[in-house]
């Protein structure tokens, strides 16, 4: 009874705390973009930061409050009442204690922690999701639809409440992909093409940057990702197809090194520029097959 | 010829080296450099210089050279810091450009990891592990002087490059392909793989030296649990770095083979492979950041111990902890990089490792909490960094374990909320951990404290400072800022906490004022300590006189206990009270050695050559390194005899010596 | 320097370990050694990773012809051997046999290098340059390192002889030549894995 009690006691504690921290988020301004997530692969992202810091409070407080008191009540001042004892330097229960506190919290942030990294390294299942090849140049970020038939650079068009694949790779020094309110981040390399889905439940205009320093321009490597309902995106690269002008290979060559450019619109894309073979190199085995084994490609 | 001259300039001082910035620079090292000329020949100290100082094989004098090498190192990457944070204090505005931010942030980390930190706590290392166990020098006393000449010729060629060709601007890690030829082409990269190569060497060889020494040298009696806990961290720091650098060394090597001969590992093209590079540096990378932690531990172990008048807490605890950590060290190392794209099953892993290593740390914390409890606290300098270290540490700790949580991990790397961690770290811990050992172990190395009042506020300006400049950086993490953005435009709303941030980094500059101010204060004005133990010391380096004569140890004492030098205390029978003329030995002593600068010298030429292609510098600087190997080989005249009767004077001078 | 204990503690200890200063040495070798091992492991595993990169290059398979690593493998075991009777003989007093074994081992050293770079030129003049590809770019290093290590430790073998030739065998000059006798077979194990995982196994 005592046992159910407390637990329930500890529950509603739990939950103040969550509610607290949740507070204090939705208390910062617009401009704290990853405490504002807009899709489920941000918000489970921030979810688990929220616990793990709820988990980690208490943590710092029992310290605190150890380290305080012993800092207050053991100083070295004239008439300090507090017992003196240099012996006191074992104490097997003590010490079982600080080992076996943290191992508890530590597996409870480890299980939620796992559980999360494995449910976000596979797209959720029936859904269609829309392909989008990036590739990260000096100094911007080309964008192509392998299924609508368009490239956009600097900026991306999504549609809202479906996963969007982004294949991820790089025909210059590695950068990183991150839309703060969509989700983490992920590696652009050359020779690899790594996959990052995300999702947008809200229509918006979204922006995104280079994590990884890539050089003179790197500070250039922003872009925009706008989420617009399906039909509104579909009627865009339709139109956008039947519109703009195609991408050459001069324009793609172009476009490869040591400049920064606006954003751009092509209606169609020249083969092999995913993964880009400018370079020469091959693409064998390994992270490859595991997006090229993907059935939703065109 | 005359199209000669033209291309000298060119080449070593391009455009891009004729900033205001370098210019500054530029003088600054001529004037100083002008200085330090006049000042030794107006006063004939060039053979002082080279007789007392570039010669010596002392471990104490070497420690002295170490210390003043971090200090001005620590000088550079701090200024490099301002520079940054002077940049970004407001969106668009650019004191210094995209070209220069570059270059500095990159020397401001591989400065202040390579050759601050390091150094630094070499500086520790040699200045108190023999005296700590009852030693009369280092296993390999000449090695010894070879690894702080190759470490100061590194750094030095590290430090040209901003004035001489231009500096190395790819980050700290310096990922390929961004430093491969193709994508830069300057001196630059190939000053920073080979400035770190010839410390790595240095580094490597102070490893071996210390980890012999300990395993050897150690004092009758002192078995391994009765080593002091500086001794145990520096056992695992040096273990560390056995297993550590090799990696770091094949990752350097390779990338200069890329820049510089052709080969194809880390190219975009011919199937070379970046990551691999980026494996083989956090190979070595992960086991660097308990490199430069756990010495930072064992000071303040002892520091904690000695000011709160109590034997360690949990002594047993704490070595093993140590080891513990050693071990893990080596299992984290791709959480450097969980956004890499290598599974959910390997990032699990390493997310699990790196939250293990929070326990033995945990341990740590802990234990010098209980130290204090049930002690007598004294609030002198050495400790007041002991206590800001615990909850800063403490936090960093934490924010650590929210970054092992992988998916959050995703939306904090590569942002601010990354740099607030790491520097969290490694200020709180390592930084505070040196200043703390530098406060504490001052008066061994020369004789005299520091002054403790001005000692004080350093200190506050550096604890404030770190907080001012830092938790800003966390929120703007969380505000989507990324790192090593040169500028930033408005309208991110991340402004307000830059200016802040700014004005901490500022405050800590304040506080490296009011260190250079208190040492070169303390050096004139402060009185001579006679006893040798100002802090009721508990270990045996307190024991000796301060400063230690060049052999240490008339007599060998004998250990009995934890804490020596305490128990002998205790029971009234130290070193200085029970020294009798017919203990006194006549002794064998390393004999200086100009051969270590030489080699080093070596090291630098031919690196230098290699740098800029130049291959007949190059060649000349490999001849110099080869004939100093080959001249130390047939050398066996290393030791000098120091009779017992000029030991029995120099204790008996220091009122040591019974009749 | 004190002189090495005599008498019935020489059946204990082998006289290189006699003089503690000495002793000293080579326990830093070993670890010296131990930091050798590990950037051949890491070598190893760079090796591993890159044996599939061929790019536009040749294959292992097509690369290699064994005859002449089969001539290094013997060159070099048997050199091991060498070393190992000058040893023997160090320990026995015998200058003149330490002699023979010792330059033995050079000459079984030298001819070692000799073969390796005479197929390393062959390679070349097939066009397969560490330029051409990731995998022959860690071949060359992996293989070429241990290379070096083997032309270093023949130069060091060279200066050893001298300090021989003129010092006799002392304390000091047992320990270097024992150091020496560690380090050359470091090489030959290291040797073996080569000769397996690069070259057999590429072959097969």
């Amino acid at each position: 009874m005592l046992h159910r009690h407390f637990s329930r006691k500890g529950r509603r504690l739990l939950a103040l705390a969550a509610l607290g921290v949740g507070l204090l988020v939705a208390g910062c301004g617009p401009q704290y973009v990853v405490l504002h997530p807009v899709g489920p692969v941000g918000r489970q992202e921030l979810s688990l930061m929220e616990f793990a810091a709820i988990a980690m409070a208490a943590v710092i407080l029992i310290v605190f409050v150890l380290f305080g008191t012993a800092v207050v009540r053991f100083r070295d001042y004239k008439g300090n009442k507090n017992p003196y004892r240099p012996d006191f330097h074992d104490h097997r229960l003590l010490e079982t204690l600080w080992i076996i506190v943290p191992a508890v919290i530590l597996a409870i942030i480890a299980v939620p922690t796992v559980k999360t990294t494995y449910a976000l390294a596979k797209l959720p299942a029936h859904t269609d999701p829309v392909t989008i090849d990036v590739t990260s140049l000096d100094w911007k970020w080309l964008f192509q639809y392998p299924n609508q038939k368009v490239a956009t650079v600097n900026y991306a068009v999504i549609p809202t409440g479906k996963p969007v694949l982004f294949e991820l790779t790089a025909d210059s020094p590695m950068n990183t992909f991150w839309v703060p309110q969509l989700g983490g981040m992920e590696y652009t390399m050359p020779g690899r093409v790594l996959p990052l889905w995300l999702q947008a439940n809200k229509a918006g205009v979204y922006w995104g940057h280079s994590g990884q320093f890539s050089g003179v321009g790197f500070e250039k490597m922003f872009f925009h990702v706008k989420a617009v309902t399906p039909t509104a995106f579909q009627r865009w690269a339709s139109h956008t197809h039947a519109t703009a002008a195609p991408m050459t290979m001069a324009d793609y060559h172009r476009l490869l090194h040591f400049t920064v450019v606006g954003k751009q619109t092509y209606a169609s894309y020249p083969k092999d520029t995913f993964p880009s073979v400018t370079h020469g190199f091959s693409l064998s085995g390994g992270m490859y097959l595991l997006v090229r084994n993907n059935p939703n490609r065109g | 010829m005359p199209s000669f001259v033209p291309y000298l300039i060119h080449t070593l001082f391009p455009p891009d080296t004729r900033q205001p910035t370098e210019l500054g620079a530029d003088f600054m090292i001529l004037v100083s450099g002008a200085g330090i000329f006049f000042y030794l020949q107006h006063f004939k100290k060039w053979k002082w210089l080279w007789t007392e100082w570039l010669t010596t094989v002392d471990h104490k004098k070497i420690a002295v050279l170490y210390l003043v090498s971090a200090v001005a190192m620590l000088f550079r990457g701090g200024v490099d810091a301002l520079m940054l944070r002077t940049n970004l204090a407001l969106p668009n505005i650019q004191p210094i450009g995209a070209v220069e931010y570059n270059e500095v942030f990159t020397t401001h980390g591989t400065i202040m990891i390579f050759f601050m930190a390091m150094p630094f706590i070499f500086a520790l290392f040699n200045a108190v592990v023999p005296l700590m166990i009852g030693s009369r020098d280092v296993a390999f006393p000449r090695l010894n002087a070879v690894s702080f000449w190759l470490f100061a010729f590194g750094a030095l060629l590290l430090n040209i490059s901003f004035v001489i060709g231009g500096s190395p601007n790819a980050g700290w890690t310096g990922y390929p392909p961004l430093t491969e030829i193709a994508f830069n082409p300057g001196p630059g990269e190939s000053y920073y793989f080979m400035s770190l190569l010839i410390a790595g060497i240095g580094t490597t060889i102070t490893g071996i030296n210390f980890l012999v020494t300990i395993i050897r040298m150690r004092a009758p009696g002192m078995t391994l649990m009765r080593m002091p806990m500086f001794i145990w961290t520096t056992l695992c720091t040096a273990a560390l770095i056995i297993f550590a650098f090799p990696p770091l060394t094949v990752a350097l090597g390779l990338s200069l083979l890329d820049r510089t001969f052709g080969s194809s590992f880390f190219t975009l093209a011919h199937g070379g492979m970046p990551m691999m590079y980026v494996n083989l540096f956090w190979l070595f990378g992960h086991p660097e950041v308990y490199i430069v932690v756990l010495p930072a531990f064992g000071v303040f172990s002892e520091v904690v111990s000695t000011f709160s008048g109590k034997r360690l807490f949990g002594y047993t605890a704490m070595a093993l902890s140590t080891v513990a950590i050693m071990f893990l060290a080596y299992g984290t190392w791709v959480h450097h990089f969980f956004t890499m794209g290598a599974g959910p099953s390997v990032n699990a892993f390493f997310g699990l490792s790196t939250m293990l290593i929070a326990i033995p740390t945990g341990i740590k914390i802990f234990n010098w909490i209980f130290t204090m409890w049930g002690g007598r606290i004294r609030m002198t300098v050495a400790m007041l960094y002991q206590l800001a270290f615990i909850p800063t540490f403490v936090i960093g700790g934490a924010t650590g374990i929210m970054l092992a949580v992988i998916p959050a991990d995703y939306q904090f790397h590569n942002s601010y909320f990354l740099v607030a961690h790491f520097h969290n770290v490694l200020i709180g811990g390592t930084l505070f951990g040196l200043m703390s050992g530098l406060y504490y172990w001052w008066p061994k190395m020369f004789g005299y404290k520091l002054n403790e009042r001005q000692g004080t506020w350093a200190f506050w300006c550096f604890a404030i400072g770190f907080w001012v400049t830092f938790t800003p950086q966390y929120l703007l993490g969380l505000e989507g800022m990324t790192r090593r953005m040169y500028t930033y435009p408005l309208g991110f709303g991340w402004h307000e906490l830059n200016v802040i941030s700014t004005i901490g980094a500022f405050i800590m500059g304040a506080g490296f004022l009011i260190l250079v101010y208190n040492i070169y204060y303390s050096l004139r004005f402060q009185d001579k300590d006679l006893t040798g133990d100002p802090w009721d010391g508990r270990t045996l380096e307190w024991a000796l006189p301060s400063p230690v004569p060049e052999y240490n140890f008339a007599r060998i004492p004998v250990v009995n206990d934890l804490d020596a030098f305490w128990v002998m205390k205790q029971q009234g029978v130290t070193l200085a009270s029970s020294l009798r003329a017919e203990d006194v030995r006549e002794l064998e002593l390393p004999r200086n050695s100009g051969m270590p600068f030489i080699l080093g010298l070596g090291f630098f030429i031919g690196g230098f050559g290699m740098v800029f292609e130049w291959w007949p510098i190059a060649i000349f600087g490999g001849l110099i390194v080869v004939g100093s190997l080959v001249f130390s080989a047939f050398d066996y005249n290393d030791r000098k005899h120091m009779p017992a009767e000029v030991i029995r004077q120099t204790e008996a001078g220091l009122g040591r010596l019974q009749a | 320097m004190s002189t090495p204990v005599v008498g019935e503690s020489q059946h204990q200890i082998p006289l290189e370990f006699a003089n503690e200063e000495e002793s000293l040495k080579i326990t830093g070798f070993w670890m010296f050694l131990m930091t050798d091992m590990i950037i051949f492991a890491s070598l190893f595993a760079v090796f591993a990773v890159y044996r599939s990169r061929v790019a536009a290059g040749p294959t292992p398979d097509q690369l290699f012809h064994l005859g002449p690593v089969i001539l290094e493998t013997l060159l070099l075991l048997t050199s091991s051997f060498t070393i190992g009777m000058a040893v023997y003989y160090m320990r026995k007093d015998n200058l003149a046999a330490v002699y023979g074994w010792f330059i033995a081992t050079i000459v079984l050293g030298a001819g070692f290098v000799i073969t390796e770079v005479h197929d390393f030129v062959t390679y070349v003049h097939l066009g397969a340059t560490w330029h051409v590809s990731g995998f022959l770019s860690g071949f060359f290093v992996l293989v070429g390192t241990h290379g070096s290590h083997v032309t270093f430790g023949i130069m060091w073998a060279l200066t050893l002889l001298f300090q021989l030739r003129r010092r006799g065998l002392t304390d000091i000059t047992r320990r270097k030549l024992f150091t020496f006798s560690l380090y050359w077979h470091f090489l030959d194990i290291v040797w073996v894995f080569i000769f397996t995982f690069v070259y057999l196994y590429g072959k097969f």
